[in-house]
């Protein structure tokens, strides 16, 4: 071997060519630690108190898949969907009329958010309950007739106090997300021959959804909490049979946790939803899309232990 | 200028501007336009920027209303109908029929973000017009060849360049198979190597025999593709004639002044 050939010594010899990376000592973050401890302790006592505390937790599970609770629970999925549903095709229906030229529907829709959003839903709630007061029967003609008190069941007054409640709020969304849709796009949309409709609908909802998804999966997870005021206007759902089982059967604190159990689970389910929904609207948004929560995971398994970044 | 004659005229003139002007609020961006632009040529807008020719444009698909003059395409009236000396303002949907036969392409693009190249093209044809999306399809994809962009059609617009997105554009207007094409300012939102690609794609338009208006800044794309030329500064149609003598040998002042800085 010769002091030429160790000069050109091959790929195999030497390294992959690079600077050499820099190998110093990590700042210490001593206020991490404590804080840490802390939260820990705190936790640990708060654990601690819970499962000293007078609270049967065993009738939780003998009574979580009670068939009067899994009723309560299906009302109360039942209640969301529908309210929501009125909420949405209301709040649609408003923030075009808001955003119309036209004066009398733009404030009429104003009126309506103005007072939907401005009194409390559990009074809303409470006065179509008591609409009787003021009309006694329903009259549809021919169609329909009868006394306003077995009209209004407990399920229509809670679908009417919290859906049209809902359609102020969802108006506000609505409307944020129409806005947000620039307005070349309209031009080129109306440039190619494209009705106000269409344009409204093949190209601006679309857009708009974007921004209109993530508020609105807010709104679902509030409303599913919401739909528990129902139980001051007799309607059986999940809060309200969790509070009779309760009564009955002597353990009213224990179905207390086991109502917020059930409304946790029935929250993440939906949240979960949400975030595929809105991976589907990002389409187009960006060159590539977000990961699903399973490649999350998978991602982040594979990079334990290893320095954050890289994975953005 | 009575009725009678302008549609004795619409054999030969594609787009006749008479006195038109436009306001937005107090401040008036054209003050009495008068040009006629002729079937199958490529006519160029030229000036200074806050001139009117984007506004004049958008005036011919009534994306503006006029205040004052007439503007007809294809020898009827933009925007209105005339009974007697009566003008009635024409629908939104009449509006909208009339816009099929004139395609547009903006400065900045304005693809449909949430559709692939393809689906943005095959969009008019498949809602306006009611093609069937099989038809549709075929077409989309012929245009998008002819625009050198057939290995992009599944491609979302955020993955394309700006002269891609802009060809795109261009093929999207095609699509309806118009009998004008508008161009504003298509190449000034692209990077200077890429505005060579879309001028490529107008030029061949040109050569087909499209009738163009263009609002450019590329003199060099005026002077080889334009048949006329206009020169426009506050308003006001300041030069006219063909593009060489415009560009080469200016008589106003003020267009001297502007191509000095521009050329």
């Amino acid at each position: 071997m010769t002091l030429d050939i160790d000069k050109t010594a091959g790929p195999e010899d030497t390294p992959p060519a690079g600077p050499e990376a820099i190998k110093a000592i990590p700042v210490r973050h001593y206020g991490r630690y404590v804080s840490a401890v802390v939260a820990i302790a705190l936790l640990v006592a708060v654990i601690y108190a819970f499962s000293q505390g007078k609270i049967n937790w065993g009738a939780i599970p003998d009574y979580f898949f009670d068939h009067r609770i899994i009723d309560g629970v299906l009302k109360t999925l039942l209640l969301t969907v529908l309210s929501m549903l009125i909420g949405v095709v209301g709040g649609v229906l408003l923030a075009v009329m808001r955003l119309s030229k036209n004066p009398v529907t733009s404030s009429i829709a104003w009126f309506y958010i103005w007072f939907f959003r401005g009194t409390p839903v559990l009074v809303q709630l409470v006065v179509w309950f008591n609409l009787g007061l003021v009309f006694t029967y329903i009259n549809l003609g021919p169609i329909y007739k009868d006394y306003w008190s077995s009209f209004m069941t407990p399920l229509l007054t809670a679908l009417l106090g919290l859906g049209l409640n809902e359609a102020a709020y969802m108006a506000e969304i609505c409307r944020a997300g129409l806005l947000s849709v620039d307005e070349g796009q309209t031009e080129a949309s109306h440039a190619l021959g494209m009705s106000h409709s269409k344009t409204l609908r093949r190209i601006v909802i679309p857009q708009a959804m974007r921004v209109i998804v993530p508020p609105t999966g807010n709104e679902v997870i509030n409303m599913l909490k919401t739909t528990s005021l129902v139980a001051v206007i007799q309607y059986s759902e999940l809060f309200r049979v969790a509070q009779d089982i309760g009564q009955t059967s002597g353990a009213p604190a224990e179905m207390l946790f086991l109502a917020a159990a059930w409304y946790l689970l029935l929250t993440s389910v939906f949240s979960v939803g949400q975030y595929y929904l809105e991976r589907y609207y990002a389409r187009g948004s960006s060159r590539t899309l977000p990961a699903t929560p399973f490649q999350k995971i998978k991602a982040s398994l594979l990079s334990l232990g290893r320095p954050r970044g890289g994975m953005a | 200028m009575t009725a009678n004659v302008t549609k004795a005229d619409s054999a030969t003139t594609m787009v006749k501007s008479e006195g038109v002007h436009k306001s937005f609020g107090p401040i008036e961006v054209l003050k009495g336009i008068d040009l006629e632009v002729k079937s199958g040529e490529v006519f160029c807008l030229i000036g200074p920027s806050g001139s009117g020719k984007s506004t004049f444009l958008r005036c011919i698909n009534h994306l503006e209303k006029i205040n004052a003059g007439r503007l007809y395409v294809d020898g009827e009236l933009v925007g209105y109908r005339q009974h007697g000396d009566k003008l009635y303002e024409l629908r939104d949907r009449e509006v909208a029929l009339k816009r099929r036969d004139i395609g547009m392409v903006f400065q900045r693009f304005n693809l449909f973000p949430h559709m692939t190249a393809l689906e943005n093209v095959m969009e008019a044809p498949v809602q306006v017009k009611g093609v069937s999306r099989a038809q549709a399809r075929e077409r989309a994809g012929q245009l998008l060849e002819r625009v050198g962009l057939a290995d992009k059609a599944k491609n979302y617009p955020s993955q394309l360049s700006g002269g891609q997105q802009q060809r795109v554009a261009i093929a999207r207007a095609l699509a309806m198979d118009p009998k004008l094409m508008l161009f504003d300012e298509p190449t000034s939102a692209l990077d200077p190597e890429l505005v060579g690609d879309v001028l490529d794609v107008m030029r061949d338009l040109a050569e087909s025999g499209m009738t163009m208006i263009v609002v450019t800044h590329e003199m060099g794309f005026a002077r080889e593709v334009g048949d006329s030329l206009v020169f426009m500064d506050g308003g006001v149609v300041v030069e006219s004639g063909h593009p060489r003598d415009v560009l080469t040998n200016p008589q106003h002042e003020r267009t001297q002044s502007f191509l000095s800085k521009v050329l």
